[in-house]
């Protein structure tokens, strides 16, 4: 179903924009946030064995570098034609989101170009939905990008000056020419994997009821449902737009997409190479006929799944702030609305055939929202308009902002720091933008010290 | 082979502990200082042996770089298969116990991305990795070595320049010391994936006269110090188990409990996690062949098969030395048979199946029949049986030790994660 992005109401941010320059990403740049902290398995998890020891396989096969087709390793083979990275890790350092930056101020692996028909979100002809940035030995890969960010300043109520950044796509080396003309683009950063089997635990109804897609309680908050077949009842809960329905679909697509592996869900041996990539079509596949044709065999993809469904982050780190000022900006995140899209808890069965329920405090609707033009692009996934984002799970911030340096927040990693985040927000959050842009410095930070604790 | 991080034994355990009403009820049990005084005196003496089997490596590698021929390359490569085993038995002592963890890396770090010590073959190897930019560093050949910003002076091959290259740019890939890292110098690749023959390194390799792939004295050089950095830090392994050591400290000055729940943690993790998951489960799933433990020596069978070993011995309470003499005592087979004797029986059972099957591995290897790497091939099912047998053993091991741990009121937790639930109580 295609909708009109213009039907959309489009609500301008309450910014002082001044394009005040740009710099290029890592020229200047010497320090970034590293993520240091590593996911575990769900203490909560019972200790079978096997199930501990599917669980640290399914680690190693995370942490796996993968080789292109042929090698000695017919199993384990078949990275690419193309692909962005060698393992899952490389993107979810210690599963943990990626970073924009390298720790040498380059551009890392994290971050990727998604491409779509500006009007359908439909392939480009020749480049498909991705830019694959490398490719097997032989195989042109699609190109590579840089990326510009235009400096933005906003002023909060206390008359604080904030500098925000906007990033800005260049595509370099593209082999086949340039995009088609109706091709747009769209960064991507690749998010932390921990808690997506409770995600993917929440009743379907439990979602699908808090959407109001014509905003009929009249609160400015709508909330769509990605549907993949509305008659079916399956819509997308996983991606920053929504679009894949499991998280066993979420992990398969990106063994396709990122890496060019085949697996029982996505099972082209060629990954995301498209008919008018030739030599790509053409280059060898890892598919082997006593593995199912496939290069990640169901049985990997077992193990694999259970190591992303299970983990969860440690504890910590340490907060600096006091419980007192952290219950304060827990109020302040009520009262000026965030929760209503991003949606505290629910009451789980998980894992399948537990005995009682779980609470689980997510912070998220998993539904999609308009963000108004500030975070816009125009990429159309499913359902999902250029405007429209799913509401970012909120758990894990504590060690997404945690060690120095800057963190790397927002479907691109734009925002620096929590605040840079919430001001990006527009569209149906922004009244609770404003409202938290009008608070004194005090109860920002109160607010910030709240989210960090998450 | 690949780059993969080992698993963090013992890391982020903790152990919690279960509350006794009543101590033991039944009188036979032994006390538990005297099991946890046994088990230290196991570990000095078992890591002292492996110093001696290690120190045994230095006489044949000082002949075959004073005289390389294919002779003492043999000489030389069978030294170090012989001092494998005595290491081999102190693995379940690495889980468990911190202090052993911390050092194990300097010993028998693995995986290793081999580029980083000499020449590879660049056709199956590669020339780069995204994950680690030392992948081809190739020590041997440079004599400065451009690590970050850096520049360093390689000129001479030292224990100092091997030690500061271990996990060098923090990449547990880079293995640059230990068992792995001599074996690779012994062996040099195996290439044949998962058919007949290991790694096939010339004697010429070491040969100043008449050197076969260049820097043949500094090849010599690094073999050298690194069988001595081996020695020393197997030192450091053992110097820990002595009076006054901090892991027998720990143990005989800290909670008696706690020190028991260690024992039985080292047992279970290093069956199910370590051995049974990543060693064996993962190279049987994915028949690939660089997911072999000693994969340049085609050894693996044998470093699998004392392991059990010496999970046997530490849960007997008995280790029998290399010259003969026994070191024995209270055991923690005692503490279990005193209190369900149902359950030491099931643990006795797990381990003597388990054995059973590492036997078969063993004498499918040490034959000639077969090396580990082809029973985990894609076509090979009567092989990949004999290694599914020992995974299938070492999980009933795990759970027949769940159920001491279990018995004796004993309660191993992981570290927490209140990330499901809402972290912040506060305020609510």
């Amino acid at each position: 179903m295609w909708r009109n992005p213009l039907a959309l109401a489009v609500t301008l941010p309450a910014l002082i924009v001044i394009i005040i320059g740009s710099t290029i990403a890592g020229a200047e740049e010497t320090h970034k946030h590293t993520p240091t902290v590593k996911v575990i398995r769900d203490p909560a998890l019972g200790d079978d064995a096997v199930a501990r020891m599917e669980n640290v396989i399914g680690q190693s096969i995370f942490e796996r570098i993968w080789v292109s087709a042929p090698s000695s390793t017919e199993a384990a083979d078949g990275l690419g034609p193309m692909f962005n990275a060698r393992s899952c890790v490389a993107c979810h350092p210690g599963g943990a989101r990626g970073s924009v930056l390298n720790k040498d101020g380059s551009l890392g692996p994290s971050l990727l170009v998604r491409f779509g028909h500006k009007l359908t979100g439909a392939p480009d002809p020749i480049y498909g939905n991705q830019l694959q940035t490398d490719a097997a030995r032989g195989v042109p890969a699609d190109g590579k990008f840089s990326v510009d960010y235009a400096l933005l300043e906003t002023k909060l109520g206390d008359g604080t000056v904030v500098e925000l950044r906007r990033p800005v796509v260049t595509l370099t080396g593209l082999a086949d020419g340039p995009l088609a003309a109706d091709t747009v683009t769209g960064l991507r950063l690749a998010p932390a994997i921990h808690g997506m089997g409770p995600l993917d635990s929440i009743p379907a109804e439990l979602i699908t009821a808090a959407a109001d897609p014509d905003d009929q309680d009249a609160n400015g908050i709508s909330g769509r449902v990605n549907w993949i077949d509305e008659q079916a009842g399956t819509f997308g809960r996983f991606g920053w737009k929504a679009v894949q329905a499991t998280m066993e679909a979420q992990n398969a697509h990106a063994f396709l997409a990122d890496m060019g592996l085949s697996t029982p869900l996505f099972p082209d041996a060629y990954g995301e190479c498209t008919v008018r990539q030739t030599i790509c079509r053409a280059a060898p596949s890892g598919a082997s006929s006593q593995f199912e044709d496939l290069e990640v065999s169901s049985t990997l993809m077992k193990v694999l799944d259970r190591y992303v469904g299970e983990s969860v982050l440690p504890n910590g780190p340490a907060q600096s702030a006091s419980a007192e000022t952290i219950a304060k900006g827990r109020a302040l995140f009520a009262e000026a609305g965030c929760g209503s899209c991003h949606k505290t808890s629910y009451d789980i069965v998980w894992p399948a055939g537990a005995a009682k329920t779980r609470h689980i405090a997510p912070y998220t609707d998993l539904l999609l929202h308009d963000m108004g033009d500030g975070l816009a692009e125009q990429v159309i996934e499913g359902e999902a308009l250029g405007a429209e984002w799913r509401t970012a799970p909120l758990w894990g911030l504590r060690w997404a902002v945690a060690g120095e340096g800057d963190a790397s927040l927002l479907h691109d990693g734009r925002a620096r720091n929590l605040l840079e985040a919430i001001l990006w927000h527009g569209g149906e959050a922004l009244s609770a933008r404003d409202q938290v842009a009008a608070l004194s410095a005090d109860d920002r930070q109160a607010l910030i010290s709240f989210l960090s604790s998450l | 082979m690949t780059t993969r991080q080992k698993l963090i034994a013992g890391s982020t355990i903790m152990i919690g502990l279960g509350l006794f009403a009543a101590g033991y009820a039944n009188a036979k049990a032994p006390d538990e200082a005297a099991v946890l005084t046994n088990y230290a005196n196991i570990a000095e003496a078992m890591f002292g042996d492996a110093i001696s089997t290690a120190g045994n490596l230095q006489a044949p590698i000082d002949k075959l770089i004073a005289e390389p021929n294919a002779a003492n390359l043999k000489a030389a490569r069978q030294a170090w298969i012989d001092a494998r085993p005595s290491y081999m038995r102190t693995e379940a002592f690495r889980f468990g116990n911190p202090e052993v963890d911390e050092l194990e890396g300097l010993v028998n770090a693995w995986p290793l991305d081999e580029g980083l010590i000499d020449y590879v073959d660049a056709g199956s190897y590669g020339a780069t990795s995204d994950s680690n930019p030392f992948y081809t560093l190739n020590v041997i050949a440079n004599k400065e070595l451009q690590i970050g910003a850096d520049k360093v002076d390689a000129t001479v091959i030292d224990k100092k320049l091997l030690q500061s290259l271990q996990e060098v740019g923090e990449n547990e890939a880079n293995v640059a010391i230990g068992y792995h890292a001599i074996e690779f110098l012994l062996w040099g690749q195996d290439l044949n994936g998962t058919g007949h023959g290991a790694g096939n390194r010339p004697a010429s390799d070491f040969d100043t006269a008449n050197c076969t792939n260049g820097n043949c004295d500094r090849r010599a050089a690094y073999l050298k110090a690194a069988t001595e950095l081996l020695i020393d830090d197997l030192g450091q392994m053992h110097a820990i188990w002595t009076d006054g050591g901090a892991a027998r400290q720990r143990l005989l000055k800290g909670d008696a409990k706690e020190g028991i729940a260690g024992i039985l943690t080292g047992l279970g993790s290093l069956s199910y996690g370590e051995l049974a998951g990543e060693r064996t489960k993962l190279g049987s799933m994915l028949h690939d062949p660089e997911e072999e433990h000693d994969c340049f020596s085609d050894n693996t069978h044998n470093s699998h098969y004392y392991d059990q070993v010496g999970m046997v011995d530490i849960y007997n309470g008995r280790y029998t030395r290399l010259d003969g003499t026994a070191v024995t005592g209270a055991s923690v087979k005692d503490l279990v048979a005193a209190k369900d004797a149902a359950v030491n029986d099931r643990v006795v059972a797990a381990l003597a199946d388990t054995s059973k099957a590492m036997q078969v591995l063993k004498d499918t290897a040490d034959s000639g029949g077969q090396a580990y790497d082809q029973m985990i091939g894609p076509d090979n099912a009567a092989g990949n049986k004999i290694v599914d047998d020992v995974v299938t053993g070492l999980v009933g091991q795990a759970r027949a030790v769940e159920a001491a741990v279990a018995a004796l009121g004993l309660k191993i937790t992981v570290e927490g994660s209140d990330s499901l639930d809402n972290p912040t109580a506060v305020g609510q």
